[in-house]
């Protein structure tokens, strides 16, 4: 899990590391100064605070992380807890309109004008083209009315105002994450601004929104040949968990989502036992906690929802997608691993390092270096999700002249070698060494270490995990990684996507094909 | 090349670019009570950007030093002027492939795959890159390593051993760039546009073909590396080491270099772009993705913080023009956005982006257009210009909340040769921009008669079709990508 975790902050710049000798005393000592930076309050509602205090430049950075993704939405509403993101960013009762009370009214109204469009649109038989005309006109003017009260974007403009930096947010298939940063002298009324969208949000402008994200649907992955694969792949490789159903959601599905849908979402998965908020920056955690508390536990108590029961059902039979395409060519396998809650996942992480990081890599050496077939090459896992049984995927992007098969066949040589020959004792080092790297260094980054705090906390109930799990990367053993190998790497545990590149039409213009 | 599962990875994110900027259109309407506003905001900690230290030795070559000592590490840079504008059109990626090859190869003592066996093992690394304006070579390690890192990246600095092999290597990646270009619509859209505003064989936008970079020699890469490495070179320092000690380590290596020898002066021709429509053909979307383009200006442009402000007001962020019609009011686009550009050393480029499904094509282009048109015809107003304001000045402070960053920009300033206060003096211009500031650089630099659409989408899908822009004909663009000439030797055995 710790690769995973910092590789966002680690993209493309240098990864670092002390000498083995010096490793385990800089690391108690980093994990004792941490604690007495770091002060942790669970409130009357159950949510988490988390305050960080690192005093660098007068700046704070915040992770709200929500224990609830795509993988929870409900069947038949795939793209669910992405579409709610979205409308947390709407504004409240108080911010973003003119006259709640009104406007409450109004938005009622755009619900069950929704509902009376959507009961006529789904008639399997005797749709009625001219009442369903009718029914579209009544639900624009519905949301007409409501849109009169509206102040577009005022929760977002308020924030930016007042110097939020790189506000966004985040839906992945396990959790939901919400971020920014702002001057230290903000914090209050970010916490108000926070905690107010937590528990106040309004479903206002939904079905605007809900054509936003269809864009995005249509930028992301219809229109992205890697994008259409990993939909594919992934729709393959699982038969019954949730982690292979569309993260953005199936076009049917979101389209049809109501804003009354979104609002159960809500109302069940964000209340306080299931969100973790985490500080980090120029904050005084004696100073700051009584007011946090004052607006944080606003947010409904609740209990923390139901653990999805679906278990994958063990794969039995080798799958493979193959789409022909005029793109150029691209070669994916995965195989179904643990989720990260197994004793074996620092062990996985061995196995990513060794085979996939820098030009010491097994795979670069081999498929690009040594064979030259290919331009890039890794295998990471886990993906797509990590709270859940995941995958282990090794993918390969051939250079001109070289096919899929060529990928699979190179690919396959390295993973034999993993599960008949132990890697050396210096492979095993460098791994060892390079995850220590990576965790400290993301330690000086006020963002990341939000994000980090948040997930630890949220996924081991113990922030502390983030240095402990170091205990586990130093037990991995050569041993392990043969075992664990040779369990997962079978062809019948395996699913593989492949693009192959068709020749353009012979006549018309396929230009962006060629 | 990226990882390209990440693009496809199953987060999706609120935005699509971070941006900076925000304001509300003009009519915002009276609330009786804001309670954001009750809340008490206190004056801001004290706090002063830790500037480095700046050492201009005899010979030209500028030294940075940024100590900070939060982590044991130590990070260094050597930047080089020079790069991929200055290379020879025919061998067009030149300075990609020297980028690579340089940290690939290594030097006499070490081969670059000894290298990378011993870094690794200490998690440290040396890269070196090519770009624009530059290359550079970078370094990073652990405190207790710094002395043999150090050591080692000098020797690649200065003694470099160009290997045939390592060069055919970076040559199959670059290759498999070329071939793949064409297979990402958002990567079609960004080259292609920008080729209509400086042209085709501008050395802005001229791209590696498979023949140029075939072209490319080792005698290539150790010509560029001799002419280059005798430039201003700018040496910056960061991370957990002792002032003065390190200081006279950079002095004992760089002090008894010749004096440098500065690259000729560029001078580069830009014109105002021609009105138009462009479209490129992409069976296998159905999305278009929408470029309205122009050219801009440069940073030592005066103008330039009035036209921050006004970047703002079109396309910077949730609150901008763009922003709260084309995605917020008609749902048309996930990804909408854009500005007038400004680049440190050359005209950036006014740039507009809309990415909507195909049926809505002309109807989202109308909408930008008539939001660049409206700086025109709809002036800004006080509210617009204060929000504006307050949202560029109030995060401000995040350009230099870190002391890398801090270090970055001195570098970048001393790179463009720029005044070393010049974010503080664009600070304080940016304060005193007016309303008739912004409405007077919307006059002088937004024409809409000197733009540019380009289209990429699937055509057949486009309904109603682009003739709907009521903008003269469509000219389509073949971006067919050039096979290399066969030599007569191919020819003969076939």
């Amino acid at each position: 899990m710790l690769s995973r975790v910092f590789s966002s902050f680690w993209k493309g710049f240098l990864v670092l590391a002390l000498t083995a000798i010096a490793w385990n005393g800089a690391f108690a000592q980093d994990l004792k100064s941490f604690e007495q930076k770091i002060t942790t309050k669970v409130l009357p509602n159950g949510l988490t605070i988390i305050v960080c205090e690192r005093p660098e430049a007068p700046v704070f950075s915040y992770t709200t992380f929500i224990d609830a993704g795509d993988v929870n939405d409900p069947s038949g509403e795939s793209g669910l807890a992405h579409m709610f993101e979205h409308l947390a960013f709407k504004g409240t009762s108080q911010i973003g309109t003119t006259d709640y009370p009104k406007e409450k009214i109004a938005l009622e109204k755009v619900e069950e004008a929704n509902n009376a469009y959507e009961a006529e649109y789904l008639k399997p038989v005797g749709r009625d083209p001219q009442k369903l005309a009718e029914l579209k006109k009544a639900m624009l003017q519905a949301e007409a009315e409501a849109h009169k009260y509206v102040i577009p974007n005022q929760f977002t403009e308020v924030a930016q105002r007042n110097g939020a930096n790189d506000l966004n947010a985040e839906t992945g298939l396990d959790s939901t994450q919400y971020f920014w940063s702002m001057p230290e002298n903000r914090l209050e009324l970010w916490a108000w601004l926070e905690s107010s969208r937590l528990y106040d949000t309004v479903p206002r402008e939904f079905y605007k929104e809900r054509d936003v994200v269809l864009e995005e649907r249509r930028m992301r992955t219809d229109s992205n040949p890697i994008g259409r694969l990993v939909e594919q792949f992934l729709a393959t490789a699982y038969v019954a968990h949730n982690y292979g159903r569309s993260g953005i959601g199936w076009p049917s599905e979101v389209s049809q989502i109501s804003a009354t849908e979104a609002m159960a979402f809500h109302k069940k998965y964000y209340v306080g036992s299931n969100i973790v908020v985490a500080v980090v920056g120029d904050v005084k955690a004696s100073e700051v906690i009584p007011m946090l508390e004052k607006y944080f536990d606003r947010v409904p108590d609740g209990p923390k929802p139901e653990d999805m029961t679906t278990v994958e059902p063990k794969q039995f039979a080798e799958k493979s997608v193959v789409i022909r395409e005029q793109t150029q060519p691209f070669y994916v396998e995965g195989y179904h691993r643990p989720s990260y809650h197994d004793p074996d996942d620092a062990v996985y992480d061995a196995i990513s390092d060794i085979m996939s990081n820098g030009r010491v890599s097994r795979l670069y050496r081999s498929l690009v270096r040594d064979q030259q077939i290919a331009a890039e090459t890794q295998g990471l896992s886990p993906f797509p999700g990590d709270k859940y049984p995941s995958l282990f995927v090794f993918y390969a992007v051939p250079v001109p002249g070289h096919t899929p098969a060529e990928m699979r066949d190179a690919i396959h040589k390295e993973i034999e070698k993993l599960k008949t020959t132990d890697v050396t004792d210096a492979e095993l080092e460098m791994y060892k060494t390079r995850a220590r790297a990576n965790l400290l260094r993301g330690l000086a980054d006020n963002q990341g270490l939000a994000n980090a705090l948040a997930e630890y906390q949220t996924r081991y109930g113990d922030w502390r995990e983030l240095f402990k799990q170091l205990d586990r990367v130093d037990k991995v053993t050569k041993a392990d990684i043969r075992r664990v190998a040779n369990q997962v790497f079978l062809a019948s545990n395996r699913t593989s996507a492949e693009i192959v590149t068709e020749p353009p039409a012979a006549n018309g213009n396929n230009g962006g094909a060629q | 090349m990226r990882n390209p599962l990440a693009k496809a990875s199953s987060k999706y994110l609120f935005l699509i670019t971070a941006t900076i900027g925000l304001v509300l259109p003009s009519s915002v309407r009276a609330q009786e009570e804001k309670p954001w506003e009750r809340i008490p905001v206190p004056p801001l900690h004290e706090f002063k950007p830790h500037e480095p230290k700046r050492v201009e030795l005899k010979n030209g070559i500028v030294l940075f030093l940024q100590e900070d000592h939060e982590l044991p590490f130590i990070n260094g840079s050597v930047l080089i002027p020079g790069g991929a504008r200055d290379e020879r059109p025919d061998k067009a990626g030149m300075v990609d492939l020297y980028g690579q090859a340089w940290r690939t190869s290594g030097t006499e003592k070490m081969s670059g795959d000894a290298m990378d066996d011993l870094l690794e093992s200490k998690a440290a690394k040396i890269e070196t890159g090519g770009d624009l304006d530059s290359t550079a070579l970078s370094w990073t390690s652990l405190k207790g390593d710094a002395d043999q890192v150090y050591d080692l990246a000098m020797d690649l600095l200065f003694h470099p051993k160009f290997n045939g092999q390592k060069l055919e290597l970076a040559k199959e990646q670059d290759a498999t760039a070329i071939v793949r270009r064409n297979d990402d619509e958002e990567e079609i859209a960004g080259r292609e546009s920008a080729k209509l505003v400086y042209g085709p064989e501008s050395p802005y936008t001229r791209q590696p073909e498979l023949a140029t970079i075939g072209a490319v020699t080792l005698a290539d890469l150790n010509a560029w590396h001799d002419r280059t490495v005798h430039g201003k070179l700018i040496v910056a320092v960061s991370g957990d080491f002792e002032p003065a000690s390190m200081e006279a380590k950079l002095r004992a290596t760089f002090e008894g270099l010749p004096t440098v020898k500065p690259l000729p002066a560029r001078h580069d021709q830009f014109q105002q772009t021609n009105r138009g429509v462009y479209f490129i053909n992409k069976g296998d979307v159905d999305q278009s993705n929408i470029q309205i383009v122009g050219l801009g200006t440069d940073r030592r442009n005066p103008d330039v913080p009035a036209l921050a402000v006004m970047n703002d007001v079109l396309g910077g962020g949730f609150g901008s023009r763009l922003f709260q019609k084309v995605r917020t009011e008609l749902g048309l686009a996930y990804a909408v956005g854009g500005g007038f550009g400004f680049d440190y050393d050359h005209p950036g480029l006014f740039r507009v982006m809309v990415l909507t499904k195909s049926p809505s094509t002309v109807d989202a282009t109308k909408a930008a257009l008539a939001e660049i048109a409206g700086l025109d015809t709809r002036p800004i107003t006080e509210a617009e210009l204060k929000r504006a304001k307050d949202d560029i000045l109030n995060s401000f402070l995040f350009r230099y909340d870190t002391r890398e960053k801090v270090l970055a920009e001195s570098v970048r300033l001393e790179f463009y040769g720029y005044p070393a206060d010049y974010l503080e003096t664009y600070k304080t211009a940016l304060e005193k921009v007016t309303v008739a500031d912004v409405n007077g650089v919307a006059q002088k630099y937004i024409h809409p008669d000197k733009l540019a659409v380009l289209v990429v989408g699937n055509g057949p899908e486009i309904k109603p079709p682009l003739d709907g822009l009521s903008m003269g004909p469509v000219h389509p663009i073949d971006i067919t990508i050039p096979q290399p000439k066969q030599t007569a030797a191919e020819e003969k055995k076939q």
